[in-house]
Protein backbone atom coordinates (compact mmCIF):
# COMPACT_ATOMS: atom_id res chain seq x y z
CA UNK A 1 0.00 0.00 0.00
CA UNK A 2 1.59 3.38 -0.68
CA UNK A 3 2.09 5.69 2.23
CA UNK A 4 0.61 9.08 2.64
CA UNK A 5 3.09 11.49 3.93
CA UNK A 6 1.85 14.52 5.34
CA UNK A 7 3.30 17.81 4.59
CA UNK A 8 2.68 20.80 5.81
CA UNK A 9 2.53 23.97 3.58
CA UNK A 10 3.18 27.17 4.19
CA UNK A 11 -0.45 29.18 4.90
CA UNK A 12 -1.43 26.29 6.45
CA UNK A 13 -2.19 26.03 10.60
CA UNK A 14 0.85 24.23 12.10
CA UNK A 15 -0.22 21.22 13.12
CA UNK A 16 -1.28 20.43 16.76
CA UNK A 17 0.47 17.51 18.82
CA UNK A 18 1.68 17.13 22.36
CA UNK A 19 5.45 15.74 22.98
CA UNK A 20 8.49 15.23 25.58
CA UNK A 21 11.10 17.54 25.58
CA UNK A 22 14.26 18.60 27.17
CA UNK A 23 12.78 21.13 28.86
CA UNK A 24 9.30 19.72 29.87
CA UNK A 25 6.45 17.98 27.79
CA UNK A 26 4.82 20.80 25.58
CA UNK A 27 1.58 21.03 23.82
CA UNK A 28 2.14 22.51 20.27
CA UNK A 29 1.19 24.83 19.14
CA UNK A 30 -1.05 26.17 21.90
CA UNK A 31 1.70 26.70 24.44
CA UNK A 32 3.62 28.90 22.36
CA UNK A 33 0.83 31.00 21.27
CA UNK A 34 1.84 34.46 21.03
CA UNK A 35 5.48 34.24 20.16
CA UNK A 36 7.29 33.37 16.81
CA UNK A 37 8.65 29.42 16.58
CA UNK A 38 11.55 28.05 14.70
CA UNK A 39 11.01 24.34 14.63
CA UNK A 40 13.55 22.31 13.11
CA UNK A 41 14.39 19.16 12.95
CA UNK A 42 17.93 17.54 12.73
CA UNK A 43 19.19 13.97 11.62
CA UNK A 44 20.42 12.67 15.02
CA UNK A 45 22.14 13.40 18.85
CA UNK A 46 25.90 12.76 18.63
CA UNK A 47 26.49 13.61 15.09
CA UNK A 48 29.28 16.30 14.10
CA UNK A 49 26.96 18.63 11.52
CA UNK A 50 23.75 18.92 14.10
CA UNK A 51 26.12 19.88 16.85
CA UNK A 52 27.82 22.83 14.85
CA UNK A 53 24.05 23.71 14.32
CA UNK A 54 23.03 23.43 17.79
CA UNK A 55 26.21 25.86 18.60
CA UNK A 56 25.42 27.99 16.34
CA UNK A 57 21.15 28.36 16.97
CA UNK A 58 22.61 28.80 20.99
CA UNK A 59 24.79 31.43 19.62
CA UNK A 60 22.24 33.11 17.97
CA UNK A 61 19.98 32.31 21.02
CA UNK A 62 19.72 36.25 22.33
CA UNK A 63 18.57 37.26 19.07
CA UNK A 64 16.41 35.44 18.55
CA UNK A 65 14.70 36.27 21.71
CA UNK A 66 14.64 39.58 21.19
CA UNK A 67 12.39 38.99 17.89
CA UNK A 68 10.16 37.07 20.33
CA UNK A 69 11.25 34.09 18.82
CA UNK A 70 11.06 30.31 20.61
CA UNK A 71 13.39 27.27 18.94
CA UNK A 72 12.62 24.36 19.38
CA UNK A 73 14.32 21.19 18.04
CA UNK A 74 13.55 17.98 16.91
CA UNK A 75 14.87 14.08 16.26
CA UNK A 76 14.13 11.12 16.37
CA UNK A 77 15.63 10.15 19.01
CA UNK A 78 15.02 9.39 22.85
CA UNK A 79 14.78 12.43 25.08
CA UNK A 80 17.67 10.43 27.31
CA UNK A 81 19.47 10.63 24.48
CA UNK A 82 19.08 14.64 23.49
CA UNK A 83 19.93 15.04 27.38
CA UNK A 84 22.88 13.30 27.22
CA UNK A 85 23.75 14.79 23.88
CA UNK A 86 23.67 18.01 25.27
CA UNK A 87 25.34 17.55 28.08
CA UNK A 88 28.18 16.19 26.07
CA UNK A 89 28.07 19.79 24.33
CA UNK A 90 28.17 21.41 27.38
CA UNK A 91 31.02 19.27 28.93
CA UNK A 92 33.04 19.14 25.66
CA UNK A 93 32.52 22.19 23.83
CA UNK A 94 31.12 24.71 26.69
CA UNK A 95 27.92 25.54 25.10
CA UNK A 96 24.62 25.65 26.88
CA UNK A 97 21.69 24.57 24.76
CA UNK A 98 19.02 26.80 25.70
CA UNK A 99 16.48 25.65 23.65
CA UNK A 100 13.82 22.27 24.29
CA UNK A 101 13.98 19.37 21.85
CA UNK A 102 11.58 16.83 21.31
CA UNK A 103 11.88 13.15 21.76
CA UNK A 104 10.44 11.88 18.90
CA UNK A 105 10.94 8.62 19.20
CA UNK A 106 8.59 7.11 17.07
CA UNK A 107 8.94 9.51 14.57
CA UNK A 108 5.04 10.52 14.25
CA UNK A 109 5.74 14.36 14.90
CA UNK A 110 8.51 14.22 12.09
CA UNK A 111 5.69 12.07 9.74
CA UNK A 112 3.09 14.79 10.34
CA UNK A 113 5.58 18.02 9.68
CA UNK A 114 6.96 16.06 6.67
CA UNK A 115 10.43 15.96 7.85
CA UNK A 116 11.01 12.18 6.85
CA UNK A 117 11.97 12.53 3.02
CA UNK A 118 12.76 8.78 1.94
CA UNK A 119 14.71 9.38 -1.16
CA UNK A 120 17.52 11.08 1.19
CA UNK A 121 16.85 8.92 4.74
CA UNK A 122 13.60 7.02 5.54
CA UNK A 123 15.14 6.80 9.76
CA UNK A 124 16.36 10.30 10.34
CA UNK A 125 14.83 13.61 9.76
CA UNK A 126 16.53 16.17 6.90
CA UNK A 127 17.37 19.59 8.29
CA UNK A 128 13.54 20.90 7.61
CA UNK A 129 12.95 24.63 9.17
CA UNK A 130 9.61 25.42 9.77
CA UNK A 131 8.49 29.15 11.17
CA UNK A 132 5.13 29.91 12.34
CA UNK A 133 4.29 32.84 13.63
CA UNK A 134 2.28 34.05 16.69
CA UNK A 135 -1.22 32.53 15.49
CA UNK A 136 0.64 29.84 14.49
CA UNK A 137 0.43 29.48 11.16
CA UNK A 138 2.92 28.34 9.39
CA UNK A 139 5.01 31.51 6.86
CA UNK A 140 7.84 29.75 5.50
CA UNK A 141 9.73 26.49 5.38
CA UNK A 142 13.29 25.45 4.27
CA UNK A 143 15.07 21.99 3.77
CA UNK A 144 18.20 21.06 4.49
CA UNK A 145 19.96 17.52 3.19
CA UNK A 146 21.80 15.60 5.45
CA UNK A 147 24.93 16.55 4.52
CA UNK A 148 24.64 20.32 4.53
CA UNK A 149 24.74 22.80 7.70
CA UNK A 150 22.17 25.34 8.01
CA UNK A 151 22.77 29.28 8.08
CA UNK A 152 21.70 30.46 11.46
CA UNK A 153 21.93 34.00 10.22
CA UNK A 154 19.92 33.19 6.88
CA UNK A 155 16.61 32.27 9.43
CA UNK A 156 17.31 35.26 11.52
CA UNK A 157 17.04 37.41 8.27
CA UNK A 158 13.82 35.28 7.13
CA UNK A 159 12.29 36.20 10.81
CA UNK A 160 13.74 39.78 10.03
CA UNK A 161 11.70 39.72 6.63
CA UNK A 162 8.63 38.17 8.07
CA UNK A 163 8.03 40.60 10.66
CA UNK A 164 9.10 43.73 8.96
CA UNK A 165 6.64 42.66 6.10
CA UNK A 166 4.17 42.25 8.58
CA UNK A 167 5.02 45.41 10.45
CA UNK A 168 4.97 47.32 7.65
CA UNK A 169 2.73 45.68 4.49
CA UNK A 170 5.97 45.86 2.38
CA UNK A 171 7.65 43.12 0.87
CA UNK A 172 11.42 42.26 1.22
CA UNK A 173 14.02 41.90 -1.69
CA UNK A 174 16.89 39.60 -2.75
CA UNK A 175 19.38 39.95 -0.07
CA UNK A 176 17.84 42.18 1.91
CA UNK A 177 19.10 43.23 5.47
CA UNK A 178 17.47 45.35 8.39
CA UNK A 179 20.29 47.39 8.40
CA UNK A 180 24.00 47.11 7.09
CA UNK A 181 26.00 44.29 8.49
CA UNK A 182 29.16 41.67 7.64
CA UNK A 183 28.30 38.56 8.07
CA UNK A 184 31.56 37.08 9.28
CA UNK A 185 33.07 34.02 8.13
CA UNK A 186 36.64 33.02 9.29
CA UNK A 187 39.00 30.12 8.72
CA UNK A 188 37.39 28.14 10.75
CA UNK A 189 34.08 28.49 8.16
CA UNK A 190 36.42 26.57 5.56
CA UNK A 191 36.96 23.42 7.42
CA UNK A 192 34.45 20.51 6.75
CA UNK A 193 33.22 17.47 8.71
CA UNK A 194 34.84 13.92 8.62
CA UNK A 195 32.09 11.78 8.48
CA UNK A 196 32.04 10.12 12.56
CA UNK A 197 33.15 6.14 12.86
CA UNK A 198 30.51 3.63 12.77
CA UNK A 199 31.97 0.61 14.93
CA UNK A 200 33.48 0.95 18.64
CA UNK A 201 36.90 0.08 17.14
CA UNK A 202 36.95 2.88 14.66
CA UNK A 203 35.73 5.51 17.69
CA UNK A 204 38.36 4.18 20.52
CA UNK A 205 41.07 5.35 17.11
CA UNK A 206 39.68 8.58 15.80
CA UNK A 207 40.99 10.73 18.22
CA UNK A 208 44.58 9.34 17.36
CA UNK A 209 43.86 9.95 13.62
CA UNK A 210 45.29 13.53 13.03
CA UNK A 211 41.75 15.10 13.12
CA UNK A 212 40.58 18.26 14.89
CA UNK A 213 38.78 16.56 17.37
CA UNK A 214 36.52 17.78 19.83
CA UNK A 215 34.63 13.95 20.61
CA UNK A 216 34.99 10.64 18.99
CA UNK A 217 31.84 11.91 16.86
CA UNK A 218 33.10 15.50 15.78
CA UNK A 219 36.04 16.36 14.24
CA UNK A 220 36.95 18.58 11.23
CA UNK A 221 39.84 18.90 8.47
CA UNK A 222 41.16 21.24 6.39
CA UNK A 223 40.59 20.09 2.31
CA UNK A 224 43.62 20.48 -0.07
CA UNK B 1 4.06 10.45 29.37
CA UNK B 2 6.77 11.64 32.01
CA UNK B 3 5.91 16.07 32.60
CA UNK B 4 8.65 17.88 34.41
CA UNK B 5 6.76 18.89 37.44
CA UNK B 6 4.94 15.88 39.03
CA UNK B 7 6.41 12.64 38.96
CA UNK B 8 4.47 9.37 38.36
CA UNK B 9 4.30 8.91 42.17
CA UNK B 10 3.34 12.81 43.39
CA UNK B 11 6.48 14.04 44.33
CA UNK B 12 6.71 17.35 42.87
CA UNK B 13 9.92 18.81 41.41
CA UNK B 14 11.74 21.71 42.45
CA UNK B 15 10.26 23.77 39.50
CA UNK B 16 6.86 22.52 40.75
CA UNK B 17 7.81 23.79 44.38
CA UNK B 18 8.98 26.90 42.85
CA UNK B 19 6.19 27.70 40.94
CA UNK B 20 3.75 26.92 43.49
CA UNK B 21 5.62 29.24 46.17
CA UNK B 22 5.14 31.98 43.46
CA UNK B 23 1.64 31.33 43.02
CA UNK B 24 0.89 32.03 46.48
CA UNK B 25 2.98 34.73 47.20
CA UNK B 26 1.20 36.67 44.55
CA UNK B 27 -2.26 35.21 45.44
CA UNK B 28 -3.17 34.99 41.77
CA UNK B 29 -0.89 35.02 38.55
CA UNK B 30 -0.91 35.16 35.12
CA UNK B 31 1.51 33.19 32.46
CA UNK B 32 2.81 36.29 31.23
CA UNK B 33 3.70 37.44 34.89
CA UNK B 34 5.35 34.32 35.89
CA UNK B 35 8.05 34.40 33.09
CA UNK B 36 8.77 37.79 33.51
CA UNK B 37 9.33 36.67 37.23
CA UNK B 38 11.13 33.15 36.81
CA UNK B 39 13.21 34.29 33.54
CA UNK B 40 11.34 30.99 32.00
CA UNK B 41 10.21 30.81 28.75
CA UNK B 42 6.60 30.85 27.76
CA UNK B 43 5.64 27.52 26.89
CA UNK B 44 7.27 26.02 29.89
CA UNK B 45 5.15 28.56 32.08
CA UNK B 46 2.25 27.32 30.73
CA UNK B 47 2.86 23.73 30.65
CA UNK B 48 4.21 23.72 34.62
CA UNK B 49 0.94 25.87 35.37
CA UNK B 50 -1.37 23.48 33.41
CA UNK B 51 0.62 20.11 34.59
CA UNK B 52 -0.24 21.77 38.08
CA UNK B 53 -3.83 22.69 37.65
CA UNK B 54 -4.07 18.81 36.26
CA UNK B 55 -2.82 17.18 39.04
CA UNK B 56 -4.97 19.67 41.28
CA UNK B 57 -2.23 22.11 42.85
CA UNK B 58 -3.36 24.99 41.39
CA UNK B 59 -6.57 26.39 39.64
CA UNK B 60 -7.25 28.45 36.87
CA UNK B 61 -9.65 31.65 36.75
CA UNK B 62 -10.16 32.84 33.27
CA UNK B 63 -6.46 33.59 32.43
CA UNK B 64 -5.30 33.58 35.96
CA UNK B 65 -3.99 30.79 38.26
CA UNK B 66 -4.27 30.59 41.90
CA UNK B 67 -3.28 27.76 44.59
CA UNK B 68 -5.35 25.20 45.52
CA UNK B 69 -5.81 23.52 49.57
CA UNK B 70 -3.44 20.51 48.39
CA UNK B 71 -1.23 23.04 46.91
CA UNK B 72 -0.60 24.79 50.11
CA UNK B 73 -0.47 21.42 51.98
CA UNK B 74 2.59 20.44 49.48
CA UNK B 75 4.29 23.28 50.23
CA UNK B 76 4.40 22.99 54.05
CA UNK B 77 4.82 19.40 53.84
CA UNK B 78 7.93 20.33 51.37
CA UNK B 79 9.46 22.78 54.10
CA UNK B 80 8.92 20.55 56.79
CA UNK B 81 11.37 18.17 55.08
Amino acid sequence: MEQVVSMPRIGDQAPAFEAQTTMGTIRFPEDFQGQWVVFFSHPADFTPVCTTEFMGFARLHEEFQKRNVQLLGLSIDSNYSHIAWVMNIKEKLGVDIPFPIVADIDGKVARLYGMLHPGESSTVTVRAVFVIDPNGKIRAIIYYPLSTGRNMREILRLIDALQTADKHGVATPADWVPAPQTWEFTEENTKVIVPPPTTYEDALKRLQEGYECKDWYFCKKKLG
Amino acid sequence: MSMGCVSPDGRLSDRALSFLKLVKERGQILPQEAVQITGRPLFQVRSSLRELTQAGFLKQEGEGYSITEKGLKALEEASAS
